[in-house]
């Protein structure tokens, strides 16, 4: 499979990662150099397996569904590099 | 010899005795640390918090309340959250983060009255094979080839808990393992790393890089000391709902010596095309130790080898791509500068732009592509599908009576830093071919010491266990590690 500028592009936005346009062609023909190696699974029978889900065969656990934890917003807040009045502060979102 | 040169075993035996205290000890280790900048190992150091801390300790041991890590120095992978104490990945996007909480490994350690030296290095995000993906420069290995000033890697991704560990900078270290992060940097520098089961070692805490990959083992001097630092690592914890039900057992005490009558297999599709004829040469030494112990060799065949490193290469970044999601310039880190007009989607994508290096962008950007609309299926779940049969491979082998398997732990002894600058991304990733598997199975490998090759440098072996049996994998890896009598010690140049 290989990746062409416009499929990096989109990725690129997917991902949220800035990447300029100079830098496209180069990253397509790494992500394509990736993809390919990744190819050979396509030699795999995996008719009738069942994706893994998990490695230990285990359930997950269960806890009561109550509040067992909390109570320090100061805390939550300490290593945000833009927080007001007990909040998260962003660039504006909605116009 | 130095006090910083001692093992975890000979150090709890002498502040048992009385002979010596941990501060003393805590003191070399801060010593060596500060004549050894070169090595770039060590990324914060904490000389305040590691004497208080053994102030407490030699206070404890003196009162006869004294666990077997108590009073032992340690170097921490910047992997873990330690309260108060940067805790950044390797990564610019986590500059200024000072986590308010403590990772259950590091708190358990603690609890047990260990010692913290500081930070150490490692590729950013755990995501690397040389240590050159960390954001403060690469760590160099203690090791050199022979007169050749080189500067070689330690590997990685936990190269500065290796070179640490290689260079008597600390008694031991924690590192994580996601597709060999612990087991190659521990070959390369002539040093013991187990990765535990899947489950066994808590993840609370620990930055994620894979989830389902990933698990935190010790990285030692010795296998006895592997098996003392494992038993304070592991434990049962809530706060992890895939830290598994089973208690911790005496690690150290499994280590009888006696592997009598165990079946080692060895697994033919470990013999690589164009593999060193000197890691040959180890393999089949390492092969005839474990005979002459007692133990049955069988030929044994794990027929979906060859496709771990391409499945790897679709899960690891996959996950990753979920779990560096969170690194936007909101709840922590860096934020870039914005321009005028710039709105959220800017911040984030500016962000993530200058947080994260090269190699992290890559995964993120191929887990995102392998998970999006459409190729899901292709890659992904194919990929997941692949992962059953590597594990079904490994779950035959020990249903037919198989105890342990020796193979590589890497294609390679350590190379030069730089050297691996203009290769493919792919050709990095060939360093964790002997090791990725074991992730993807879930399974206890161990990677010992077993020789040098004629550079000078050192080369392991790796044995890999049943699950859940680490203290018989320890005695497996115990016996190879007596047999081999690996003792030589990098010369000191830095």
């Amino acid at each position: 499979m290989s990746i062409d500028i416009d499929t990096a592009r989109k990725v690129a936005h997917l991902a949220r990662i800035a990447v300029p346009e100079t830098e496209l062609p180069k990253l397509a023909e790494q992500l394509s150099g990736i993809l390919t190696f990744m190819e050979q699974l396509n030699e795999v029978d995996v008719e009738g397996i069942e994706p893994m889900t998990s490695v230990t065969p285990m359930r997950l656990k269960r806890r009561a569904d109550v509040v067992t934890d909390g109570g320090y917003q100061d805390k939550i807040l300490k290593n945000a590099p833009d927080a007001r009045e007990g909040f998260f502060a962003v660039p504006k979102v909605v116009e | 010899m130095s006090l910083n040169e001692l093992t975890i075993a000979a150090a709890r035996d002498a502040l048992t005795k009385g002979e010596v205290t941990s501060v003393e000890i805590t003191e070399a280790c801060l010593t060596a640390i500060e004549g050894a900048g070169a090595l770039n190992a060590f990324c914060a150091k904490t000389p305040e918090i590691a004497l208080a801390q053994a102030g407490a300790a030699d206070a404890r041991i003196k009162a006869g309340d004294a666990p077997a890590m108590c009073g032992i120095p340690l170097g921490i992978k910047d992997l873990f959250c330690t309260k108060g104490v940067a805790s950044q990945a390797a990564s610019r996007i986590l500059e200024g983060f000072k986590p308010e909480y403590e990772s259950t490994v590091t708190q358990n350690l603690w609890d047990a009255g260990a010692v913290m030296l500081g930070k150490l290095s490692m590729d950013e995000f755990a995501m690397g094979s040389s240590n050159e993906t960390a954001c403060y420069g690469p760590v160099v290995n203690p090791w050199r080839r022979g007169n050749d000033e080189t500067p070689l890697t330690p590997g990685g991704s936990s190269g500065g808990s290796a070179s640490a560990v290689a260079a008597d900078l600390c008694l031991g270290a924690t590192g994580t393992d996601t597709g060999g992060s612990i087991r190659q940097p521990a070959a390369f520098t002539g040093i013991v790393g187990i990765k535990p089961t899947y489950g066994r070692v808590s993840r609370w805490g620990v930055i994620a890089f894979a989830s389902s990959l990933d698990q935190a083992g010790p990285m030692t001097k010795t296998v006895r000391d592997a098996a003392i630092m494992l038993g304070a690592m592991a434990s049962v914890d809530a706060k992890d709902s895939t830290s598994a039900d089973i208690p911790v057992p005496d690690f150290e005490a499994a280590l009888t010596g006696d592997i009598r009558g165990k079946k080692i297999g060895i697994p033919r599709e470990y013999r690589m095309d164009g593999m060193p004829a000197e890691i040959e040469k180890l393999w089949a030494e390492g092969t005839a130790m474990l005979k002459d112990a007692g133990a049955e060799i069988v030929d044994i065949s794990l027929p979906h080898t060859k496709y771990a490193l391409p499945a790897y290469y679709v899960i690891a970044p996959a996950e990753a791509s979920s779990n560096l999601a969170r690194y936007d310039g909101v709840r922590y880190g860096h934020r870039a500068k914005l321009g005028a007009g710039d709105g959220i989607v800017e911040m984030y994508e500016k962000t993530r732009a200058e947080g994260f290096g090269a190699e992290v962008q890559r995964r993120i950007m191929v887990g995102t592509y392998v998970l999006s609309a459409g190729f899901y299926d292709a890659y992904y779940n194919r990929a997941r599908r692949v992962r059953a049969l590597i594990k079904r491979d490994f779950d035959l082998a020990f249903e037919a009576g198989i105890d342990a398997i020796l193979t590589p732990a890497t294609p390679s002894s350590a190379f030069g830093l730089g050297e691996m600058q203009d290769a493919d991304p792919v050709e990095m990733y060939l360093n964790d071919v002997f090791t990725v598997t074991v992730n993807l199975a879930g399974l206890p490998g161990i990677s010992v010491p077993v020789g040098l090759d004629a550079k000078g440098l050192p080369m392991g072996l790796q044995l890999i266990g049943r699950p859940w049996a680490e203290g018989d994998l320890l005695n497996h890896a115990y016996v190879l590690e007596k047999a081999a009598g690996f003792a030589a010690k990098p010369g000191r140049w830095w």
